[in-house]
Order: C-alpha cells, then structure tokens, then sequence
C-alpha cells in the first residue's frame, strides 16, 4: 500500500513540475516485488529497472530518501544525481536499477556469482520486463548463471508492453516459460496480480531450488495501469483497448489483497494503516520541498572511488 | 623477462594475495592461455579462480560488474579489443556511472584486460586500441604499457585499484623482454620521460613508444635528440611532463596508437597547443594509422600503421632538414619472430 499510495502521491505532485524527471510508475505490478520480496531472507541482493518504486520503497520504507531523490535534492539515495530511474540502496539490498532495458540482469549474474564464490548461501533477485527477454543479454545471463548453477531468481513482470509495442508484435515465440525451459532451471508462470498467489509461486520454486541448486525464472503476467512513463492514464491513445471497470478492478493488485483482508476482518487496521501512511508521505514531501539541492562541488564527487 | 610474463606474473602475485581475485574470458584456460599471459593461474589457483566463458561478452561485462559490487576483484580478458565492443553497453551505460549514481555506494574493483593493435595480417577486425572511447567516458581508468616493467607494475596496480581500469596490451609487446623489478610499485595516473632529448617532444602510446626509441636511436647519429614522452596512463591523463617538455623542445609529434581523426593524439595536440602556445615553434604533428580499415595484405598494413621511419621523417620535415639515410638501419619486423597461425 505505501508502494501504491507513493505513486498516486507522484501522480498528483507531478504537475507543479518540481519533479523535472521522468517516472516510471508501478501501478498494477505492486504485488510482484512484493510478493517475491516477503519470501527471500534478509542479505538478499536484489537488481531491477527503472520502473523501480515498489522495490526501493520495499526495501527501504524510506520516504524521506524516496521523495528527496524524486525531487532531486541532495537527500536522496543518489544525493539527486541518479533520479527516479536509477535508484539505489545497497546497504539494505537494493544493488542497481537501470535505465536501459536488460542492463542489470547479468549485474545480477555476477552478484549470484560472487555469492557461490564465496561459498556463501545468499540469494539474488533480478526484476525485469517482458521487453528485456527479447535483449540478447538475457539469454546469455541465463546461459551462463544456468551453467555456473546460481542462486538467482530472473523474475519477469509481463505487462505485454515494452512502451507502446504490445508482444505479439514483437516476439516470435507464444511462451515465456517455454522459451526458457530449454535451460537448466526451474520455472514458474502465473497472474501477477495476485499477491498470495505470487508468494506461493515463490515459496515453491525456493524450495525447488533448494532440493537442486539452478536458477529460477519466474513469470507474473499483470496491467500496466498508466502510461509507460509520466503519471497518466493513456488509453485514448489506441494502442491497447480501455479496459472496463471490471477488467481494472480485477487486475488492481491492491484492491485484490484489500478485498481479501477485509474479508479476514481486518478493515479497520486497512483504514488505520493508510491515514498513517498518508500522513508519512505527506510529511516526507513537505520535508523533500524543504531540503537542499546538491552544491555545485556535488557534480564532481562520486565518479571514482579514492578521489 | 617478457611483457607476457611480466602480465603473468602481476597476476599471480595479486591472486596470491587476495582471494578475491579471479581472471576470466573467453579462451583464458585453454592451451594458449591469451598469447601466454594466463599461463600457470589454473594450475595454481584451480577453476575457480581461472576459468573460461561462454561467447557472451556483454553479459561477461555486465558480470564482471556484479562481481565486483559484491565485493570480489574480478578480471576479464578479451583476447582482442575489438571483442570488447560487444561489452560496450555495460562498460558505458553501467559501470562508468553507478557509482555516480549511486551516490558513491557502489565500487567496482574490476579489470577488463585486452590484447590490442597489430598482429600478423589480422586485418580490421583484431586489429584496434580504441583507447579514446573509453577515456571519453568519466568514471573509466585507462592504461596502456609499453614495457614489461610497466605491464608487471601498472596491472597490479590496476588490480588494487579500487575503480574500473581499461589494460590494453599490445600484441608485439608480448616477446619484447625487458628488466623486471617486482618490488617496484608504479601508480597509475602517470606519464614516463622514455628518453630525454633537446630536439623535438614525442608523446606516445604504447607500441608507438618502442617505434619511437628506435627513431630516436637513428636521429641520435645526426644529433637531433628526441625526447619521449610515454602516457601510460591515458585517462586520468598527467599533464605536466608533456607540457615541461614541449616548453623545453618548442616541437611535438603525437605518435598515437589508433586512428588520428577524433583519436587521442587530437586531446594531446589540443593541450599542447593551449599549455604551450607561447613555446612552439610549429603547429603539434600527429601520426597514427591511415584513415581506412585495417587491411590484410603485408604491403598495405605495413603502410596503414605509424612507424619509427614515420616518426623519423615527421622530424626532419618539422625541423626543415634532409632525409637520413635509413637503409642500413634495421627497424622492428614481426616477420623474424613469428610465422602463425594467429
């Protein structure tokens, strides 16, 4: 929920133009980082792109950083220097995201790699779109992470769009899970916008993994509720049907797992738990509005390490 | 000993320290072992630590990366620098600026190695250094040696470096043997007066360093001393000994390994001209390669590369003197040594 209440936070602040950086919202795929994230133990290294809210704020629950970054003061996580597309936390797990499509997947790899080198038994989550299985990088980081029989989970959040281009227009093969079936490691593929569903997904290819060491792939079909990036609905723009109401409601993965709280009784702690954190997000945009942009000097530092 | 075993022996004395160090790539454990230079590691430090790797030099790069965020030290070698272009994406887009990004969080200890320039009719495709590219780049290291001492020095210290170091060796340099003193430490970020002279300034880069020695050699008898001037270090790029020598001769040839359009030699030439405007007595000179692709055929590559008698005639015309008379000399050829297959 505070994934999801921060981007509706994002949506309404966007037009005062104090963001001045492009933003990748994750409405509707919530459930996936969250769920895959609520199943890995603590000193998981996780890599994901630019679409990278829900992670950063899963693993940081810092709206302060979150917010400072966005408005690009020297608060953030990149002291404003990286945006919302590059965000960053990698004392608390969150390694790398990347602007360019697939960039952060072998990153992962090599992550995955240093663990078994270290004979450690620590895990690597990498988050990535459909769009990314058609880079040619993809395949040779499951090739070589396949090979060296890494403890990584290549996690794809399937909304069948890589900006405006649906699937079928790009791709000449009809099944993710198939297409990567070929190598040697465990697969899953389900509805994204299920959050329990996803947790079960995972807990059970964690456990395929543990019984014999291979990678992981799982895939998670959900909508993408806005406009690739900016803070928008564009479904007047044609190049995917408007779904009806229904079709939205049903594929909201926030208003999926209320309901089913809510069944369990617990609507008044759901009431409770939002005006907490509506108020939080509030306090951390007023702060962000309230903090420093990096000084001039701050273009200079942090190119090389040792200067 | 050897430059190929002056690299070989950085290594394993960096392995031997550290553990976590390791060298991977393409072709790195097979019985070739990259010209020689990775001989030995497999056997000392077994697989783990020396191993090959499947033709996927874009995820090797972007591995290399995740390795060395995660606090390992790993070195990939390319066989030939132009394999390095499929890596571009990740030497570019990623490594050069997360660290930038991530607001100094993330420190990438790692060393891409690759074998440069020419070879025996290698033609255009294993043929380039391409130094500039990755010198554009903030947030890249790039050294290139040209001697056994510097390639044993400057590669453990590219090793401990705790940032991304571009090592570009070249090809010709691996049978050149050379004192070697493994105590000697040498940073990287500076350049080497090769030889002092009074004449004319020669800033080179790595083979051209040993074409220019010999052209210094043959001008010597006719009393012109040239005073070179090797960059080691290419980025971070020390101004100070260039711009002292050019004030002193009044004259510079940039003798460059690549292209001279856009190449190198036009930064050096640049800075020289700025620095020392009030000291030159000619516009800075610049050689390199012909502006065409590598081509195959000895007659054709032999005059698509710079070479000593290059250098040789550049000075005379600059300082507006007859030609030497080189046809007793006996200049470097790559013939004596080797006869195949690659």
């Amino acid at each position: 929920m505070l994934a999801r209440l921060c981007e509706e936070k994002i949506r309404q602040v966007y037009a005062s133009n104090e963001l001045k950086t492009p933003v990748h919202l994750g409405i509707g795929g919530e459930a996936i980082p969250i769920g895959v994230g609520h199943c890995m133990p603590k000193g998981t290294k996780y890599f994901g792109t630019y679409r990278n809210h829900t992670l950063y704020l899963m693993l940081t629950d810092n709206t302060d950083a979150f917010f400072g970054e966005l408005y690009g003061r020297v608060t953030g996580p990149g002291k404003g220097k990286a945006g919302s597309m590059h965000l960053t936390a990698p004392d608390q797990g969150l390694m790398c995201t990347s602007a360019v499509v697939g960039t952060t997947i072998p990153t992962a790899v090599g992550a995955a790699f240093a663990a078994k080198y270290r004979g450690s038994d620590e895990w690597t989550v990498v988050t990535f779109g459909d769009g990314a299985m058609e880079e040619g990088v993809f395949f040779e980081s499951l090739n070589f992470a396949c090979l060296h029989k890494l403890r990584i989970l290549f996690v794809c959040e399937d909304n069948d769009l890589a900006i405006h281009s649906p699937g079928r227009a790009r791709r000449g093969h009809r099944s993710m899970q198939q297409a990567v079936q070929a190598f040697e490691c465990h697969t899953h593929s389900g509805d994204g916008t299920n959050l329990l569903q996803v947790i079960h997904a995972t807990e059970q290819i964690k456990s395929q993994i543990l019984k014999e060491q291979r990678p992981g792939f799982l895939h998670f079909t959900y909508m993408r509720h806005l406009e690739h990036v900016g803070p928008n609905e564009d479904f007047d723009a044609g190049y995917r049907p408007r779904p009806s109401t229904e079709e939205k409601t049903k594929s909201d993965p926030v208003a999926n797992f209320q309901k089913q709280l809510v069944a369990m009784d617990c609507a008044d702690d759901l009431l409770r738990i939002e005006v907490q954190l509506r108020d939080r997000i509030e306090a951390s945009v007023k702060k962000a509005l309230a903090s420093p942009f990096p000084g001039p000097e701050e273009l200079y530092t942090d190119v090389l390490a040792g200067l | 000993m050897t430059f190929r075993e002056a690299i070989n022996l950085a290594m394993i004395r960096e392995m031997e320290a550290d553990p976590s160090v390791f060298v991977f790539g393409l072709d790195v454990p097979d019985h070739k072992r990259i010209f020689g230079s990775t001989r030995n590691l497999v056997e000392k430090f077994g697989e783990k630590r020396c191993f090959g790797a499947p033709l996927s030099e874009d995820a090797l790069t972007g591995i290399t990366m995740g390795a060395a965020i995660s606090g390992l030290r790993p070195i990939l070698v390319h066989i030939r620098a132009d394999f390095m272009l499929l890596g571009m994406n990740q030497i570019i887009n990623m490594i050069s600026c997360m660290r930038y990004m991530s607001g100094g969080k993330l420190n990438m200890p790692l060393v891409i190695r690759a074998v440069i320039g020419r070879g025996w009719g290698q033609s255009a495709q294993h043929s380039k250094s391409l130094h500039n590219f990755y010198a554009h780049i903030p947030g890249l290291k790039v050294v290139m040696p040209s001697k056994p001492q510097d390639g044993y020095s400057l590669l453990r210290a590219a090793i401990r470096e705790d940032n991304p170091v571009i090592f570009l060796e070249h090809r010709w340099l691996y049978d050149v043997a050379g004192l070697v003193d493994e105590t000697l430490k040498v940073p990287l970020g500076l350049t080497r007066v090769v030889r002092p002279g009074k004449s004319v300034t020669v800033v080179t880069t790595s083979w051209m360093t040993v074409e220019a020695i010999k052209a210094a050699e043959v001008l010597a008898r006719r009393g012109i001393e040239l005073e070179i001037v090797d960059i080691r270090t290419v980025a971070p790029l020390e101004e100070a000994k260039i711009v002292d020598s050019v004030k002193k001769t009044g004259h510079c040839i940039v003798a460059d390994y690549d292209w001279v359009f856009c190449g190198f030699s036009a930064e050096i030439a640049a800075l020289v001209h700025h620095r020392c405007f009030g000291q030159l007595k000619k516009p800075v000179e610049r050689l390199g390669f012909a502006h065409v692709p590598c081509p195959t055929t000895r007659p054709l590559e032999n005059i698509y590369y710079a070479s000593a008698v290059n250098i040789i005639r550049t000075v005379e015309k600059m300082l507006g003197l007859d030609e030497t008379d080189c046809s007793k000399d006996e200049f470097f050829s790559y013939e004596k040594n080797f006869k195949g297959p690659f």
